[in-house]
C-alpha cells in the first residue's frame, strides 16, 4: 500500500479517533489518504489551533493527541504548540509534511528545517529517510509520546517518500535501546520516604501535573488520608486532589494561597510528587522552604535535584510509587497526634488569610466574582480550559477543581491563545462534559479563528471572555513594578465579541450585570452550539495574593 | 513574564557574574549513541542550551557499526555536569554516558604541528620531536610538520616548547578516552 495509507493504519492501530490539521502541498498525499480512511479529521483554521486542540484532547482524555501540518509555514506554525506540549509534558504526535527529498536543502518552496527548528522543544523526533521507515517511526512516536514523562514527538515526512509503495505490518512491541523509562521506583527509597513521613511533624504534600499525567490522583488521595497530611498543588496539578477537601491548602506559588505558601515555608518535610520546583512555585530559591527536607518523586530523573536538592529521590511512575508508599506508611506505627500543632497553625493561617477581594457595591462584575459565578452556573462540574493571564490565575484560585483533567491550561510556556483550541480538543475527547473556556480579551484574539472550526464541526464549547480591555497581567506588573507606566497594554473595546461570534456562526452574548450573572451564564451554557460570552469586568483589578518576582514565599503581598 | 521584573537596571558586572559561574575541573564525557543522522546535533544543541562550552569533541565509529562514540571534554562544576548527563540520557538516541574519572581512564589525542625550522633551530625542533616520540610527517627547507600523540597535557607541553621557534599552524583532534581495565567504557 502507499506509505500514507500505512500512516492511516498506524493511527487506527494506535486507537486514534480524531486528528487536527490543515492540508498543504507537502502533505497532499497524506490528505488523499484521509479522504476515505475513516478517521475523524478536524479542519482547523491555523496550525497552532490544531496543535493546541491536540493538546487539549490529550490533557482531557489522557490519550495521545495528533496534529497534522504541511511543510514550511505549516510546520513553523506548530512550533508554539510543540513547545507548549514540551513544557507541560503533554503526549502529542505531530506529523508534518516536508518538501521532496531532491529539494531538501535547496531552499525549495515551503521548505523549512522542521527537525532543526523543533529539536530543542521535542521529546523526540523522526526525519523519514525511506518510505519503509514510516510505520515504525509512527508507532515509536506514539510509544515515546505516551510513556515515561509524556511529551511531544514529531515525525517529518518528505512528500515523495509518503507516496512510496510499502508493505505494512502492524508493529509489535516497541523496544528502543536508548529509551527505557524507570517506572518502578526503588523500594528502599520508598521505605525511607515512608519513615520520613512518619517522623515529620510539619509535612506538606506538594503535587504537580505529573500526578494528573500518571492518573495517580486516587493514590495521592490515599497517601494524603493515610494520615492527615496537608496537600497543595501546582497550577498544573489542580484537580489531582479535591478542592473541597479539608486537607486542601489551595494552590501554591506566585498567586497561590498564603496558607499553602506559608506551609511550604514552615514545613519540616515536603513530599513532592510529579512537580518540578518551578520558579513560579519556589520564589526566591535560596529562601524556599528553609526548614524542609525533600522527598522527590518523579518519572524524569533529570528533574530530581535540578532546582532543589532532594534528600530522598524516587524515580518512578507517580501512581506506582504512591501506592507502594501508602502500603509502607500504613505498615508503620505512627502517631496522628504529632500533626495537631501543625494543623493548628495551618487552620490559623487559613482563617486569617482566606482568598479575598473587594466586591463591587453596584452591578459591576469583579473578575473573581465572575469565576465564582461560573463555578455556580456549572455546579463546579465543567471542564474548564483557560487561556493565559490574570483570568487564568483567578480561575485557578476561585474555581475549586474536584477531579483530575477538569482543569486544562498552559502552565509552563504560558501560551496566550491556548484556551479556545484546547477546549475544542477537550470537548471532542469528552463530549458528555460541559466544556467552558475562560479567556482574556487579549488571549482569545490569538486563536479566535478557531470559532469557525467550532461552528463548522459543531463543537459546542462555551467561551467566557473576561473582558477588561487590557493585557491585564502585564498591566498589573507595570502598575506594581514599573511606576504605572502602562506601555502598550490597553486593548480598548475591540473587537465587538458579540458580532465576532455571530460572524463566525456562533452565538454571542454580552453580560455586564453581576446580579443576573449566574443565571445568564447558565442560559449561555444551555444555549446549543458554540457560544461566546463577553463578560465586562472591572478594568483595573489585580491578582492577589502575590509573591513578587525574586521574593520569598513568606513575603507574599496583597 | 520574565525577570527582571523591576525597573532597576542590571549592571554588566552582575550579568557577567550570573553567566560566568561555572568553572570546575575538566570532565571527559564518553557517550555511546545510535549511529543515526542528527544525533550529534541533538547533543551539541543540548550543551548549548545549558550554557556549556564544549572544549573538544570527537565522533567516530565503534566496533559495532550500529553505534558511534562521542567523546567530549567540557569545563564544568560538578552539579551542572550532573544535570547535563541526566538531560543527555533523555535523548532517545543516547544509549550510555560515562563521566570518566581521570585516574581510571586512558586518553589520547593526536596533533599536527607545522613549525618554522631553519638553521640551528631545525635540529632543536627535531630533537624535541624525538623526546616527545613524535614523527616528522612532512618537511620543507624552512619548516617541519610533526605528529604528536598523547594525553592533552603532553600535547600542550610540546606546543609550549616549539611555539618560540615559530608555530605556523597547529591542529588537534580532540581527546578520545577509554576506561582502564577489562570492562567496556
Amino acid at each position: 500500500m502507499r506509505a500514507v495509507d500505512a500512516v492511516m493504519e498506524c493511527l487506527k492501530a494506535e486507537g486514534v479517533d480524531v486528528v487536527f490539521g490543515l492540508p498543504g502541498g507537502a502533505n497532499l498525499p497524506t490528505y488523499d489518504a484521509f479522504y476515505d480512511a475513516g478517521i475523524r479529521h478536524v479542519l482547523v483554521r491555523h496550525e497552532a489551533g490544531g496543535g493546541h486542540a491536540a493538546e487539549g484532547y490529550a490533557k482531557a482524555t489522557g490519550k495521545v493527541g495528533v496534529a497534522f501540518a504541511t511543510s514550511g509555514p505549516g510546520a513553523t506554525n506548530l512550533v508554539t504548540p510543540i513547545a507548549d506540549a514540551m513544557m507541560d509534558s503533554v503526549p502529542v504526535v505531530f506529523i508534518t509534511g516536508q518538501v521532496r527529498t531532491e529539494l531538501l536543502g535547496t531552499d525549495g518552496f515551503q521548505e523549512a528545517d522542521t527537525m532543526g527548528i523543533t529539536m530543542p522543544i521535542v521529546k523526540h523526533s523522526f526525519m523519514i529517510q525511506h518510505p519503509t521507515e514510516i510505520p515504525r517511526a509512527i508507532h515509536e512516536a506514539f510509544h515515546v509520546a505516551r510513556t515515561g514523562r509524556p511529551g511531544p514527538v514529531l515525525v517529518d515526512i518528505p512528500q515523495d517518500l509518503s507516496r512510496g509503495e510499502i508493505e505494512y505490518e502492524p508493529a509489535g512491541e516497541i523496544s528502543l535501546p536508548g529509551y527505557q523509562p524507570t517506572v518502578e521506583g526503588n523500594q528502599k527509597q520508598i521505605r525511607q520516604a515512608a519513615k520520613a513521613l512518619a517522623a515529620a511533624r510539619r509535612p506538606v504534600i506538594y503535587a504537580g501535573g505529573g500526578v494528573v499525567n500518571a492518573n495517580a490522583s486516587a493514590a495521592l488521595f490515599d497517601l494524603a488520608t493515610a494520615e492527615r497530611f496537608p496537600v497543595t498543588c501546582t497550577l498544573m496539578g489542580l484537580g489531582a486532589f479535591p478542592g473541597s477537601h479539608p486537607q486542601w491548602l489551595g494552590m501554591l506559588g506566585m498567586h497561590g494561597t498564603r496558607t499553602a505558601n506559608y506551609a511550604m515555608d514552615g514545613a519540616d518535610l515536603i513530599c513532592a510528587v510529579g512537580a518540578r520546583f518551578d520558579d513560579r512555585v519556589t520564589g526566591k530559591l535560596a529562601e524556599f522552604a528553609p526548614a524542609a527536607k525533600f522527598i522527590h518523586i518523579d518519572v524524569d530523573p533529570a528533574e530530581i535535584s535540578k532546582n532543589v536538592p532532594a534528600h530522598i529521590p524516587i524515580v518512578g511512575d507517580a501512581g506506582n510509587v504512591l501506592r507502594r508508599l501508602v502500603a509502607e506508611y500504613r505498615a508503620l506505627d505512627t502517631d496522628p497526634a504529632r500533626l495537631e500543632e501543625w494543623w493548628q497553625r495551618l487552620e490559623r493561617w487559613r482563617a486569617e488569610h482566606p482568598l479575598r477581594y473587594d466586591d463591587s457595591a453596584d452591578s459591576e462584575i469583579k473578575p473573581q466574582f465572575m469565576v465564582q459565578a461560573l463555578h455556580q452556573a456549572t455546579e463546579g462540574k465543567a471542564i474548564i480550559v483557560s487561556d493565559v493571564g490574570q483570568h487564568q490565575m483567578w480561575t485557578a484560585q476561585y474555581y475549586a477543581f474536584e477531579r483530575p483533567r477538569q482543569w486544562i491550561n498552559s502552565g509552563g510556556l504560558g501560551t496566550m491563545g491556548f484556551g479556545l483550541p484546547a477546549a475544542m480538543g477537550a470537548k471532542i475527547g469528552c463530549p458528555d462534559d460541559v466544556v467552558c473556556v475562560i479567556a482574556g480579551d487579549g488571549s482569545i484574539q490569538m486563536n479566535a479563528q478557531e470559532l469557525a472550526t467550532c461552528a463548522q464541526e459543531e463543537i459546542p464549547v462555551k467561551v467566557f471572555i473576561m473582558n477588561n480591555g487590557y493585557l491585564g497581567m502585564v498591566r498589573q506588573w507595570q502598575q506594581l513594578f514599573w511606576d504605572q507606566r502602562y506601555s502598550h497594554v490597553d486593548m480598548g473595546r475591540f473587537p465587538d465579541f458579540v458580532k465576532l461570534a455571530e460572524a463566525y456562526g456562533a452565538t454571542g452574548v454580552r453580560l455586564t450585570d453581576k446580579h443576573t450573572l449566574v443565571e445568564d451564564m447558565r442560559a449561555a451554557i444551555d444555549t446549543p452550539g458554540t457560544v461566546v460570552v463577553d463578560v465586562r469586568v472591572t478594568r483595573e483589578e489585580n491578582t492577589y495574593p502575590m509573591i513578587a518576582p525574586g521574593a520569598a514565599a513568606r513575603d507574599m503581598v496583597g | 513574564m520574565g525577570e527582571p521584573a523591576t525597573k532597576t537596571p542590571l549592571s554588566l558586572e552582575e550579568l557577567d557574574a550570573a553567566t560566568g559561574l561555572r568553572t570546575g575541573r575538566t570532565h571527559v564525557l564518553s557517550i555511546l549513541v545510535e549511529n543515526r543522522p542528527g544525533v550529534l546535533t541533538r547533543i551539541a544543541g543540548l550543551f548549548a542550551r545549558r550554557g556549556f562550552n564544549i572544549e573538544t569533541l570527537t565522533v567516530g565509529p565503534t566496533a559495532d557499526d550500529r553505534f558511534s562514540r562521542v567523546t567530549l571534554t567540557v569545563d564544568g562544576a560538578l552539579h551542572p555536569i550532573d544535570q547535563v548527563t541526566k538531560q543527555l540520557h533523555k535523548l532517545v538516541n543516547v544509549l550510555k554516558i560515562r563521566d570518566l574519572e581521570p585516574a581510571g581512564t586512558v586518553t589520547r589525542e593526536l596533533a599536527l604541528f607545522k613549525v618554522s625550522a631553519e638553521g640551528a633551530a631545525r635540529s632543536e625542533v627535531l630533537e624535541f620531536a624525538q623526546i616527545f616520540r613524535g614523527h616528522v610527517v612532512d618537511s620543507t627547507k624552512r619548516s617541519v610538520t610533526v605528529e604528536v600523540t598523547g594525553a592533552a597535557e603532553k600535547i600542550a607541553a610540546f606546543e609550549r616548547l616549539v611555539r618560540p621557534y615559530g608555530l605556523i599552524e597547529m591542529m588537534r583532534t580532540g581527546e578520545i578516552a577509554m576506561s582502564r581495565g577489562r570492562s567496556e567504557t
